[in-house]
């Protein structure tokens, strides 16, 4: 891990009580995760014991300790898409992919995350792939979904090993 | 941008902006929300640009994308003015004909109407749709009018014209005054009244006083904040800036849920632009008041919408609660006197300023006043945003505006105020809807969101959803909500699965008074809410899980399974190649066949089956 990078974010930092929640903030954007060596360099700096650090990055949901794939598949479970057919959403995820809520492929492909609502509410069910919103979303369009994902990556890594 | 020194300067700006906005004869405006975007409409927002430019209207023709509209379901949309014709789903390909019929010919375009579903007919204007029609849009209103990018157009409406009267020619007592005359109640659940919160905040001593807006928006199935922030940033601002003067404020925060990035966007964005008038910063207006906004991104806890959490948050701390016999009014962030307010709360503030207390408190009932909006959701024809003034009835929102069941159903209940609030049936529609009346009912009026549910719904189910969700949710400080809520939930569970027992239902209303007695937050304080409105509503759907181990609705995985009639199965596999858990096992000569063990009875088959063969019981 890059720690210089972890150095750049702490850069003017400490000076406002939020600052450590943004700090992490910033290193989950970095890194996709909080790693353990990042958490360390923030107590330090930040003179904050590491104890909170890790409180904090444990308490909310923004941040992972674990890294994630290289795709992330968000299914909302709000109430809203829950009456509109979540569960099945989730069903098909977890089944296609053979993993558990907040779990990532073994070939680190995919993370699948469920969200409590992404305001998108009157689209239910809202599945979020890479950033992306899709709507009234069923488990068909979504296994083609992620089938199309896992092509288009098997001809990445194709014309990769070729060059 | 000049820096505006003084009122005149302002009152100059807004009447330049304003009638330039009145000369231009013919606009062109599209939504540009965070669920049209989902819906595809950039893409066609661009080529309705690109097409005017090459039609050759652009002197003529003005473009804007706005914030969300409140009519989600029916984007991309776009409204031209003059004639309000309404335009819904448009695509790509649709544009050319827009520009050239409507744009160039003043033709409508039939096909591209909107159709009611109830009536089946085309709708021409945006004024003559029924989902719009029986709204009282004052905050939305101001959502279709304007782009949240460009503060001018806020300023051409005469935005910030309420802070320089404030600034210029009320006391701060005044302000607080004129805000408890009006009636105003927090938007953001409990609906306390805001007048006497600034009254409060602003008598408390302190080195510092701030002001908040609570912008977490936790409550699953409402999404009034985030359209609010989203489409029109500076309403908020405004009345954030409006409420420090009142406190005697300099410093505010808005404190965003991090699953709103536009709104996020939109409102750091507005406050740069804020400042470089002087409309933010020191001395604004020239004037002896300074104040500015910093937004913090929530780290995503539910609990954290709470006051007292909220505060813990920002100050770099995990979110947990605390006691409220210590105000935060008088020891909130940092220590020191902190007016917290919802979004909503906030974006009403320069309404009342500008139209008066009398004014707003014309609209309403005798103890809730104003309009409030709802995000009308789940199983109704016309989903989305919906402003009514206070007193609406469930039947009336339902119904009027959203059209009612879908596909021929029939529906069941409404639930309101999210996971604190409760489920009510069909028969309890005439309710008039406002924060008295929803509490007596035993539910809540929460942020606004209400979830429509059809016969397709369990109830007990729905009661499990809402533990589940509150389980996850709890902080875990105090003994009740985290040991209570999953006892609760154990005993719900155990319903759903056909293995509850008639006593279990008297314990869980022990429990349920046990927990909200003996919370310390009112995550843990009205948790039970769920649970006891469904048994008070739907009691005898509790009973047929317990007594004939059966789920009426055929929700409850362990209450069901599926199999394949041979008969009707043509033995083409479908099945078998979409489920999920590989479930289904056989071949087309010998049929296929669910192994249940494996089956999670997700319901995928029946839904892949182009012959109807997969049979649920
Ligand atoms: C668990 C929990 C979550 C809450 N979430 C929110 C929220 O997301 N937004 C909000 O405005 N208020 C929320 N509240 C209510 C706040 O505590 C507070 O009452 C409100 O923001 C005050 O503003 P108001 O007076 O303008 O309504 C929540 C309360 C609890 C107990
Ligand atoms: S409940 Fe899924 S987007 Fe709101």
């Amino acid at each position: 891990m890059d720690l210089a990078r972890v150095d750049a974010i702490l850069e003017g930092r400490g000076s406002e009580p939020f600052d450590v929640m943004e700090v992490l903030q910033d290193i989950q954007e970095e890194f996709r995760y909080l790693p353990e060596d990042a958490m360390r360099q923030t107590a330090e700096i930040l003179q904050v014991p590491l104890i909170e650090v890790f409180r904090l990055a444990n308490f909310y949901k923004a941040f992972s300790l674990k890294p994630r794939g290289r795709h992330l598949i968000t299914v909302c479970t709000g109430t809203a898409c829950h009456v509109q057919g979540a569960r099945k959403l989730g069903d098909q995820v977890l089944g296609q992919l053979k993993v558990g809520p907040g779990e990532t492929t073994q070939d680190g492909a995919f993370t699948v995350e469920t969200v409590n609502c992404v305001g998108a509410c009157a689209l239910a069910p809202v599945v979020i792939i890479d950033g992306e919103y899709y709507d009234h979303m069923t488990p068909k369009k979504l296994r083609k979904l992620i089938s199309r994902i896992r092509k288009v990556d098997a001809q990445e890594e194709e014309t990769r090993t070729n060059a | 941008m000049p820096r505006l020194g003084n009122l005149d300067d302002l009152a100059a700006l807004c009447d330049a902006l304003g009638s330039k906005r009145e000369q231009s004869t013919r606009t062109v405006t599209m939504c540009a929300g965070t669920a049209c975007r989902a819906c595809g409409c950039l893409p066609v927002a661009e080529a309705v640009e690109a097409e005017i430019e090459k039609q050759g209207l652009c002197g003529e023709v003005l473009f804007r994308t706005t914030g969300c509209h409140g009519f989600c379901e029916q984007g991309p949309l776009a409204i031209i003015e003059p004639g309000n014709i309404f335009y819904a789903k448009l695509k790509v390909d649709d544009v050319e004909e827009l520009v050239s019929q409507t744009l160039k010919e003043n033709q409508v375009v039939e096909r591209l109407l909107y159709t009611d579903p109830v009536s089946g007919e085309k709708v021409r204007t945006e004024d003559a749709i029924p989902f719009y029609a029986s709204q009282t849009r004052v905050l939305l209103g101001d959502n279709t009018k304007l782009s949240p990018e460009n503060i001018d157009e806020y300023l051409s409406l005469g935005g910030y014209t309420a802070l320089a009267k404030t600034l210029t020619s009320t006391s701060p007592g005044d302000v607080v005054s004129t805000v408890q005359a009006s009636g105003l109640r927090g938007r953001g659940g409990g609906g306390y009244s805001t007048g006497r919160k600034w009254e409060q905040c602003r008598q408390a001593p302190g080195e510092e006083h701030y002001v908040i807006c609570n912008a977490d928006e936790g409550d699953p199935g409402a999404y009034m904040d985030r359209c609010l922030l989203e489409g029109n940033p500076h309403a908020v601002i405004e009345g954030m800036a409006i409420g420090a003067y009142a406190i005697g404020a300099r410093q505010g925060f808005v404190y965003v849920r991090k699953e709103y990035p536009l709104a996020v966007r939109h409102v750091e964005g507005a406050i740069e632009q804020a400042h470089e008038y002087g409309l933010l910063g020191d001395n604004i207006l020239g004037t002896d008041f300074s104040f500015d906004v910093k937004v913090v991104h929530g780290g995503g806890a539910f609990v954290c919408g709470e006051s007292t959490a909220l505060m813990a948050s920002l100050e770099g701390k995990v979110g947990e609660p605390r006691a409220k016999d210590v105000h935060t009014v008088e020891h909130g962030y940092l220590n020191q006197p902190t007016c917290l307010n919802n979004v909503e709360t906030w974006a009403n503030v320069p309404k009342i300023i500008t139209n008066g207390a009398e004014w707003f408190a014309q609209k309403g009932t005798q103890n809730s006043k104003g309009t409030k909006i709802f995000a009308l959701t789940g199983q109704v024809k016309n989903t989305g945003l919906v402003e009514v003034e206070m007193g609406a009835s469930l039947r009336e929102v339902i119904f009027d505006i959203g059209g009612g069941p879908q596909n021929g159903r029939a529906i069941k209940a409404v639930q309101t105020g999210g996971p604190s609030g409760g489920c009510l049936p069909e028969s309890e529609f005439d309710l008039a809807v406002d924060f008295d009346e929803l509490y007596e009912a035993g539910s809540m009026m929460g942020s606004g969101g209400m979830v429509v549910m059809d016969d397709s719904a369990c109830m007990v189910d729905v009661a499990k959803y809402f533990l589940t969700f509150l389980q996850d949710e709890s902080c875990g400080k105090c003994l009740t909500c985290r040991i209570g809520i999953s006892r609760m939930l154990d005993i719900v569970t155990d319903v759903c699965e056909g293995c509850g027992t008639p006593e279990q239902l008297d314990l869980l209303e022990d429990l349920a008074w046990t927990v909200s007695v003996g919370s310390l937050c009112a995550l843990g304080k009205t948790a039970a809410n769920p649970v006891l409105s469904t048994l008070k509503y739907f009691r005898e759907e509790y009973e047929a899980h317990i007594e004939q181990e059966s789920c009426p609705a055929g929700v409850c995985p362990a209450l069901i399974h599926y199999t394949i009639d041979e008969d009707t199965c043509n033995n083409c596999g479908l099945c078998a190649q979409n489920c999920p858990y590989e479930a289904i096992s056989g071949d087309k000569e010998s049929g296929y066949r669910i192994n249940g063990e494996i089956c999670t009875r997700c319901g995928i088959c029946v839904e892949s089956c182009n012959k109807k063969a997969i049979v649920k019981s």
